[in-house]
């Protein structure tokens, strides 16, 4: 028996080199600069419990902005970080040296045709930069131990520096998911503040994740969940707008089940649906870093497409750009009539290198620009897992020229993939900037949904920058609150301004938003009426509220005003519409939302239940499923 | 002249911020440091590698050292943690190196017997998942399956399973070659 583990140990013997000398020597001293290094910050080091602020860390960081400095950064580790990139010339200058750091353009002055010089430079051993090694060691460690200081997650974005080097930081899979959310929206009292704002979300992205933590046996991250991309991954059987209109707003009124002193609004749009499209120009901007070569990214990704290029009509034109170190056209624009070579090019791409997603995005804005032709739709689908990691000189400026593109006609969707690095943030950010909708594709049949049924609606605008504002009358509602969309809120005057962005709609696209409201007079109002305050308003107590809508024919420069007043009795809400309602539940207990009271999961599976329908896609009864897991999930947490 | 200290004492004295004995730890260990990294890795350029990443982050790790374990123990446990960290990383490379996978043993002793014995080798540790290897790793550097099963944070039957699961594939592919 141990026979073999004593061959395989002589010949390990055998195998195992010596350690270099001249290395060991540099080892040595390295080690030994860094503890003389922290020595010397002791009193520092113990104290940055508390992130520093954000400016002077900034200022560091300009400082060293030639290296590539990754953003899970635990805040205690940033100091030791910077301390290491200080040493770093000396022992390793050689390799820094080859770093290709010259070869990317600047997102706004860049030209789009542009050649990324990055293609050009050769390509060099991946520079493994030690402050990477540091903050890494500490994620795993941390995994053993579970350490009360929280993962900096989502900040550490903003603050990569100017220009990153080629190749190399992943850093562990769990500490890399950013997520883009605030906290649930409070709750306003009317008198104070009667007037809510907001922009549609048409995005399913959340659920998915959701989904598939939940699959995996975790509940999901509470800043993973977005109530409103959850309520809105169902289809509805909402009534259809009128010929002509873009689409139709549905309100009604029914009690709340985790609540019985207050009501829901619930505020439903029907997109309208196209039946003569225009010809479609899309660009797909597939990610092909390192990162996606998982069988559910990279794989997965082309399999989506099969499908959806089978959605395509003769007349449409698709073109293939990819990113990954340097960005390059492998499919120019193509007639999707061409099936045969479509798919040889999607069939060879291949998963390798760092994600340049900037000079990425240019070209495929170019290939776009080139498509274009008067009529037609252009839209590029960004296809990642989310690591921007390279080319993303400043988050903010990438916005802006995302901004800019969509001003000129071109949308953008983004559709993620994999779990691990998975940057929701950046996606929202890109997509909702971009006019388009971000999705997350898990599954193959999450791709059917999202490509194939629901492909018009993913593709085709039919009224852009959609906004909501409601006004509350304080004589018939003392409280409020809009469940989820805490990402999308809106100023007071935003609603007004046509230059402010907002949501978009698509074919036959459904939104659906519920504010939950206390009556005037209910026990379940939680806070108490001013002694001192304004005396009550008048106004019609049967009027609960007044909704407004604003939206723009796509590509139009001016909105359109829709208004309806909200009557305490509109009439019941039909068993189909109150299952959005059982998920609107279900998502905040995700949430971990202190306001449901002792409504748990399984009276939301209840509801889900009894309201389920016809289902014909087994998205509800999938639902159901995913309240069941999660109730056993969260039992076994207790 | 610390010669004679305990690994443990100097571990202690250079958490609390004694600068000759990090220096005495250091080069005490390594060398074994390295011959790990290499088992991990199965590159020699890497095992380098590793070990600097090890070196430069040693400092700040010694900190929490509190002579809780062994320090060859709570070594080998950051090391064997370096070493999968790294293979994450790089495998998001173009060249993503499987652990193993791009075998880079110096070929200068060239005599045919022993680079034949080397490829069995390499064939032997490639086969194996990551879990197994690293188990096997540590094994073959002369721990028990209990000190084993204490850097890698599993149970000790788990050790004593990863290796008998080990030894069971690499009998299977003796057989399939012979």
């Amino acid at each position: 028996m141990s026979d073999d583990l004593d061959d395989l140990k002589d010949l390990m013997q055998a195998a195992t080199p010596q350690a270099d000398p001249a290395r060991k020597v540099e080892n040595l001293a390295l080690a030994q600069k860094n503890f003389d290094d922290l020595q010397g910050s002791t009193d520092d080091m113990r104290q940055t419990s508390v992130r520093p602020p954000k400016g002077l860390f900034r200022g560091v960081i300009h400082m060293f902005a030639n290296f590539p400095l990754r953003g899970a950064l635990v805040s205690s580790t940033a100091i030791v970080a910077v301390a290491m990139i200080a040493v770093f010339p000396m022992t390793q200058s050689e390799r820094v040296s080859n770093g290709p750091l010259g070869g990317l353009t600047s997102l706004t002055g860049g030209a789009p045709e542009a050649e990324p010089v990055a293609q050009s430079a050769p390509m060099v051993e991946p520079v493994i930069v030690e402050e990477a090694a540091e903050i890494s060691l500490d994620a795993v460690e941390m995994r053993a131990r579970p350490s009360p200081q929280p993962v900096a997650k989502a900040a550490p974005r903003a603050l990569m520096p100017a220009i990153a080097a080629d190749p190399v930081i992943i850093a562990p899979e769990i500490d890399t998911e950013t997520f883009a959310n605030a906290d649930d929206n409070p709750l306003k009292v009317t008198a104070e503040e009667p007037v809510s704002t907001f922009s549609i979300d048409v995005d399913t992205a959340s659920y998915a994740v959701v989904r598939n933590s939940l699959m995996s046996g975790r509940l999901p991250p509470a800043e993973a969940v977005r109530v409103e991309e959850m309520i809105n991954y169902f289809p509805y059987d909402y009534a259809a707008p009128d010929a002509g209109k873009a689409f139709r707003p549905t309100v009604s009124v029914t009690g709340t089940p985790w609540n019985g002193g207050t009501q829901l609004v619930h505020i439903a749009l029907q997109g309208a649906q196209v039946t003569d499209r225009p010809p479609l120009n899309l660009v797909f901007l597939i990610d092909t870093s390192g990162s996606m070569n998982q069988a559910n990214k990279l794989p997965l990704l082309k399999q989506s497409f099969r499908l959806m290029l089978g959605q395509l009509r003769p007349e449409d034109e698709v073109s293939i750009v990819t990113y990954a170190g340097s960005a390059g056209r492998v499919l120019d624009p193509t007639p999707a009539s061409e099936r045969a070579k479509i798919l040889a090019a999607l069939d060879a791409l291949d998963a390798g290198g760092s994600t340049a997603g900037q000079a990425g995005l240019q070209q495929a804005y170019a290939t776009a620009a080139e498509m274009a032709e008067d009529g037609q739709v252009s839209r590029v689908i960004l296809a990642t897992d989310g690591d921007f990691n390279v080319g993303l000189s400043d988050p903010e400026a990438l916005k802006d020229y995302i901004a800019d593109k969509r001003d000129s006609g071109t949308y953008l969707s983004v559709l993620g993939f994999g779990r691990g690095n998975l940057d929701d943030a950046t996606m929202q950010a890109l997509a909702q900037n971009g006019n388009g909708t971000a999705a997350y594709i898990d599954t193959l049949s999450e791709a059917q949904k999202v490509l194939v049924d629901q492909l018009s609606g993913a593709l085709f605008p039919i009224a852009d920058d959609v906004k909501i504002q409601v006004e509350w009358n304080p004589a018939a509602v003392a409280e409020y609150r809009l469940i989820g969309y805490e990402t999308r809120a809106l100023k007071r005057e935003d609603f007004n301004n046509d230059k402010v962005d907002a949501g978009d709609i698509g074919a036959g696209h459904q939104v659906t938003a519920i504010y939950e409201v206390t009556p005037v007079g209910s026990d379940a109002r939680l806070t108490d009426p001013l002694r001192y305050g304004a005396a009550p308003v008048g106004g019609d107590p049967s009027e609960l509220g007044f909704l407004r809508l604003r939206h723009k024919a796509p590509g139009a420069d001016e909105s359109q005003l829709i208004e309806t007043p909200i009557l305490a009795d509109m009439g019941g809400i039909s068993a189909d519409a109150r299952f959005g309602i059982a998920i609107a539940g279900f998502g905040q207990i995700l949430r971990g939302s202190d306001l449901m009271g002792d409504w748990s999961i399984q009276d939301a599976e209840a509801l889900a239940t009894e309201t389920r329908g016809a289902d014909p896609y087994g998205y509800r009864q999938e639902a159901i499923g995913l309240m069941r897991l999660a109730n056993s999930l969260s039992e076994r947490v207790e | 002249m610390r010669m004679d200290t305990s690994d443990e004492s100097l571990a202690l004295a250079a958490a609390n911020g004694d600068r000759a004995a990090f220096a005495v730890l250091m080069e005490r260990v390594y060398d074994r440091l390295f011959a790990l990294a290499f088992r991990l890795t199965g590159s020699r350029a890497e095992a380098e590698d590793l070990t600097q990443d090890i070196c430069a982050a040693l400092p700040a790790k010694l900190r929490s050292f509190r002579g809780q374990a062994k320090v060859t123990t709570w070594l080998y446990r950051v090391t064997v943690n370096a070493a999968q960290d790294r293979r994450r990383r790089q495998m998001t490379h173009a060249r993503a190196a499987e652990g193993w996978g791009d075998w880079e043993t110096e070929r200068r002793a060239a005599d045919d017997e022993q680079a034949q014995a080397l490829d069995t080798l390499q064939a032997m540790m490639r086969a194996l998942p990551d879990d197994l290897r690293d188990t096997l790793a540590l094994v073959l550097d002369d721990l028990t399956h209990a000190q084993v099963a204490e850097v890698l944070g599993v149970s000790e039957g788990t050790v004593s399973w990863r290796i008998s699961e080990a030894k069971k594939r690499l009998r299977a592919m003796k057989e399939v070659t012979e």
